[in-house]
């Protein structure tokens, strides 16, 4: 074990991440995995992290050395996307029994390894350790060895067990067994000066190919991508590119900054999400790949594709403008999605209200204070209840996030897109961006929203389960509350404020009614007052009101 | 008939199977404001909670204990009790229920007597039900878990009765296994309740993952039988259970509070629906309502319709042993001819599924079977699609999980009704394969 701590001792101090150097030499020595608390929240473990890092490697079998439960539970439930080889969506696992765990897993190991070469052929074996094999002592190294030894096979341990830590940590860790393990160890076919790496780019939804085409007609060559859509052979003889970029994630920063290191290969960190952020990628790649020799005309001809895309995209997303202008959203994803996508967001005049900053760092806080001024909503942790009121309360008009909160917004009749992992779409490049912007226009107009807020004919209004949810949170808020303030607030005789009492059908109905279109209309025929939180409320609804046909009464 | 074999490989590849824990929170997900909890690292809850969120699409409350590396391996008293701590502080929950898993079963953590010195050193925790399970992942396989869990629940949750006491005659117990979909669940209430029964489902899937919207924001499940039901379902007069699995949980209700059973080791296909039916007839002291005979008319024209297309053909399937003997019997029944039959987990019923021989293995060995005996149907759960595609045969998803398709938790296979849209669907899916891919041609009649 000593040989893992300190692998993991060395992911943690990198020096190219600025969480991390922000920290003292003490702090920094406990690692950046916060330990989670047991009965809090769930996020994947370490084993989860790696298979998610390594598993796009297309033509490899992935073989996960454990009980049924760490691969049999989880198998075929990411979307990455192939150009060749589907030996990636095949599912291998040594299945362990009570038997293996006492006697030990590892003959078992050495003779999965075996049947699989045997019945797959496959151009290599990842062998993922998990936390029952760890803990009674396996030798997933000793086992690899023998078996690619005597198998003529390279065969590669991948010391992940769960227990060890939280999903970036694995993402890591697979980065350390690439490094230790496949990187450097074939030579290419050819070299050229326009190869380059993309390291953490996963090709979900097959988003790389939405950037790859650009990139081939500018003559630059993926050497290899780590590790959509890639394949062992590249990935194994990846030390030959000539700059590399950190693709839209800091998850396997060990990687880039130790190529850097070992084999003089510059990266850059950036960003295909949003127009600004893809441009601004392009130039950084031609400008790198000049620096190390490339001919200078390559940044003209980036310049012209940049252009080109831009004008494409903008003419593409402004007949979306008047139908989104105003509109808030509630941005709830992590790390550089953060503002990445922020920037493409405002241009069509979409609002962001919050976004989540639970994952970023220092410098992209910067950034989303620079682009969304001083008042930038970000949010460092929003618990599933607190998004629940703020979407019910209809302070956002659509929410994007991951798959785990879809139902917390769904639940509140509020619109929500997917902008991570399990997406259906891809969202990358000039052509991500429009399909983005495309695919909320298509969650924000929906015409089941109205229907769905509207109660069944024969309920009260009072008591429609918006109402309902509204008043028992108010309740429970004021049960949690601290100060004797809060739960004075609470309680409906001395509330300062009655808005909340009165829903924003009744705003609308009343608006619908009257024609109203200022707000100091509404409050006496709605009995709202204008307390400073509510104005924008029912200035939203009011100005809907007044472009709406008077109704009937 | 039957023999059952177990295919010998180390390497399980395309596993059918799924762990254990994750079977018992299935359990536990069906109780209301339940919070199941693993014992395990955050990995084990976290790809349960993935796998229940893709198969439901609904909010999931799954909890875990994390354990650490240093945590698993000194013990993990602390863990469970903080998590124990944090859920009830934060969620409020009626009910904990507690699955242990892998690594916390290799180290050995006593979590029993753990519970007992929480109690002890809580007090506020007296009236909190917590219910534990031993599921270990390296044996045994889902419906085993669900199995273990339902029986405990009986143990611990339900008040013993006087053998001797009066009970009530309208009340019965109905213990469904987890073949059974919330959609299975709903339509088995509305049988009983014809006859004038009130019935208690133990657990109640379908109260809690029927997908509604509820009324508030909750962070435990939001529908299921609750606690205090559970306790009372000693005055029940009967207890039904469905699938061979639940005869552990009628037999420790009946050791506990005198109640008998009636197992049903399937509800799906005519003759043991009028079995079915014929039973709750009795028991309730009425004569079947006229909307079941008329249904029952339905599903006989039904297997009248579909036994052209059905009939004959050579069907392989994967899953776990309940749902693997009901639906194989039905479609046996309808004129198919069992051909592949794969299964996860060991179970008595397996010796009654209309083939030579059961494999307890994974979708490698159904998918070399069914290419070696030439089968013309795959039913298993959605993780079978790649393998149909390979073979280029029609696809049926029944089981757990079914994370490509919507309705996952309305697909019906019980009763009248459920046994004919289960036929419908099937004979739909051949009639729509063979209009799309196997049109005849002039050469096509040459190569069979």
């Amino acid at each position: 074990m000593t040989s893992l701590s300190a692998t993991i001792q060395d992911v943690f101090n990198q020096a190219d991440c600025a969480k991390n150097t922000n920290k003292s030499q003490a702090v920094r020595k406990k690692g950046c995995t916060k330990q989670l608390q047991p009965g809090g929240a769930a996020g994947g473990c370490a084993f989860d992290g790696a298979k998610i890092a390594l598993q796009p490697f297309t033509d490899v079998a992935h073989l996960v050395h454990g009980p049924i439960a760490c691969e049999g539970n989880s198998w075929d439930n990411r979307g990455s996307a192939s150009s060749g080889s589907d030996l990636w969506r095949r599912s291998f696992t040594t299945d362990m029994q009570e038997i293996d765990v006492l006697f030990g897993g590892e003959k078992r190991l050495y003779k999965a390894i075996k049947e699989i070469i045997a019945k797959y052929d496959p151009a290599a074996i990842f062998v993922y350790q998990t936390c029952v094999p760890a803990m009674i002592g396996d030798d997933i190294n000793a086992v690899c060895k023998v078996a690619a030894t005597k198998l003529g096979k390279p065969v590669i341990p991948v010391n992940s067990p769960g227990f060890l830590g939280s999903k970036n940590l694995g993402n890591k860790l697979a980065g350390e067994a690439l490094l230790g393990c496949v990187i450097g160890t074939q030579e290419p076919d050819f070299v050229t000066p326009y190869d380059i790496n993309l390291i953490g780019e996963y090709n979900l939804s097959g988003e790389l190919w939405q950037i790859k085409p650009l990139l081939d007609e500018l003559g630059i060559r993926i050497l290899s991508c780590i590790s959509g859509d890639g394949k062992y052979r590249e990935v194994a003889s990846s030390h030959r590119a000539r700059a590399a970029m950190m693709v839209c994630s800091k998850s396997m920063i060990n990687v880039a900054s130790k190529m850097r290191e070992r084999y003089g290969i510059p990266f850059f960190e950036g960003s295909f999400y949003g127009i600004q952020d893809s441009s601004e990628s392009l130039r950084k790649i031609a400008h790198m790949l000049i620096e190390r020799g490339a001919a200078t005309e390559l940044m003209e001809r980036t310049e012209a594709a940049v252009t080109r895309e831009e004008t494409k995209a903008r003419a593409a997303i402004e007949c979306f403008k008047p139908r989104l202008a105003g509109k808030k959203v509630l941005l709830v994803t992590g790390g550089v999605k953060s503002w990445s996508v922020v920037a493409a967001l405002q241009e069509v005049g979409l609002e962001i209200v919050g976004t989540s900053v639970k994952k970023s760092t220092r410098e992209d806080k910067e950034r989303i204070q620079k682009m969304m001024g001083h008042d930038a909503h970000m949010i460092e942790e929003l618990a599933p209840r607190e998004m629940y009121k703020m979407l019910k309360e209809a302070k956002a008009d659509i929410m994007l996030s991951g798959g785990k909160s879809q139902f917390v917004a769904l639940k509140a009749t509020t619109p929500w897109l997917d902008i991570n992992q399990e997406r259906c779409y891809a969202y990358m490049g000039y052509v991500g961006i429009v399909k983005l912007i495309e695919e909320i226009d298509k969650a924000l107009h929906n015409p089941v929203w109205d229907q769905l807020r509207n109660p069944a004919p024969w309920i009260d209004d009072d008591l429609t389960w918006h109402a309902k949810a509204l008043a028992q949170m108010d309740v429970r808020s004021a049960e949690v509350a601290p100060k004797p303030l809060r739960v004075e607030k609470a309680s409906p005789v001395k509330r300062p404020c009655s808005c909340e009492a009165v829903g924003r059908r009744v705003i609308k109905d009343a608006g619908a009614a009257h024609r109203l279109t200022i707000v100091d209309g509404a409050a006496p025929r709605t009995g709202a007052s204008v307390c400073r939180a509510s104005k924008e409320t029912i200035q939203d609804v009011t100005a809907h009101c007044a472009s709406m046909p008077q109704a009937a009464e | 008939m039957a023999i059952v074999t177990s295919s010998n490989k180390a390497c399980s590849i395309n596993p059918l199977k799924m762990s254990q824990p994750i079977g018992g929170s299935f359990a536990f997900l069906g109780l209301r404001g339940a919070m199941p909890l693993l014992h395990g690292s955050q990995g084990c809850t976290s790809f349960g909670l993935t796998l229940f969120v893709r198969h439901f699409k609904e909010a999931v409350p799954l909890q875990t204990t994390a354990m650490s590396e240093v945590a698993t391996v000194l013990g993990g008293y602390e863990n469970v009790e903080q998590a124990i701590l944090n859920i009830y502080n934060r969620t409020n929950p009626e009910i904990i229920g507690i699955n242990s898993t892998g690594v916390t079963e290799t180290k050995g953590d006593d979590v029993e007597a753990f519970i007992r010195l929480i109690r002890q050193k809580h007090p506020q925790l007296e009236k909190l039900p917590l219910v534990y399970v031993s599921t270990p992942d390296f044996k045994e396989a889902f419906q085993d878990g669900w199995e273990k869990t339902v029986a405990r629940m009986v143990e611990v949750l339900v008040e013993p009765v006087d053998a001797a006491a009066p009970r009530d005659p309208s009340r019965i117990n109905v213990l469904p296994g987890c073949h059974l979909t919330p959609g299975d669940l709903d339509e088995l209430r509305a049988i009983v309740e014809d006859f004038g029964l009130r019935p208690s489902f133990l657990p109640d899937i379908a109260g809690s993952l029927d997908g509604h919207i509820p009324d508030e924001f909750t962070s435990t499940t939001i529908g299921g039988i609750g606690v205090d039901e559970i306790a009372t379902m000693g005055q029940a007069a009967w207890t039904i259970a469905i699938g061979a699995q639940m005869r552990c949980a009628a037999e420790a209700m009946q050791a506990k509070t005198g109640v008998p059973f009636r197992l049903f080791e399937r509800v799906c296909g005519l003759v043991p629906n009028d079995v079915f039916i014929a039973f709750v007839s009795e028991i309730s002291g009425r004569p079947v309502p006229a909307k079941y005979r008329r249904q029952r008319g339905q599903l006989a024209d039904a297997m009248l319709d579909a036994h052209f297309h059905i009939g004959g053909r050579k069907l392989a399937i994967g899953a776990e042993p309940d749902l693997l003997f009901d639906v194989s019997s039905m479609l046996y029944e309808m004129g198919v001819q069992v051909t592949a039959a794969v299964t996860t987990t060991a179970s008595s019923v397996l010796e009654r599924v209309a083939i030579g021989e059961v494999v307890i293995g994974d979708l490698e060995d159904l998918e070399d079977l069914a290419k070696a005996r030439d089968c013309d149907l795959l039913i298993s759960h959605s993780h079978g699609r790649q393998a149909a595609a390979r073979l280029n045969i029609p696809f049926f998803r029944a089981g757990f999980p079914m994370f490509d398709r919507l309705g996952a938790a309305y697909q019906m296979t019980v009763g009248y009704r459920g046994t004919r849209e289960l036929i419908f669907a099937l004979a739909n899916l051949i009639v729509a394969d063979r209009e799309d891919n196997r049109q005849p041609t002039p050469d096509t009649w040459r190569t069979t």
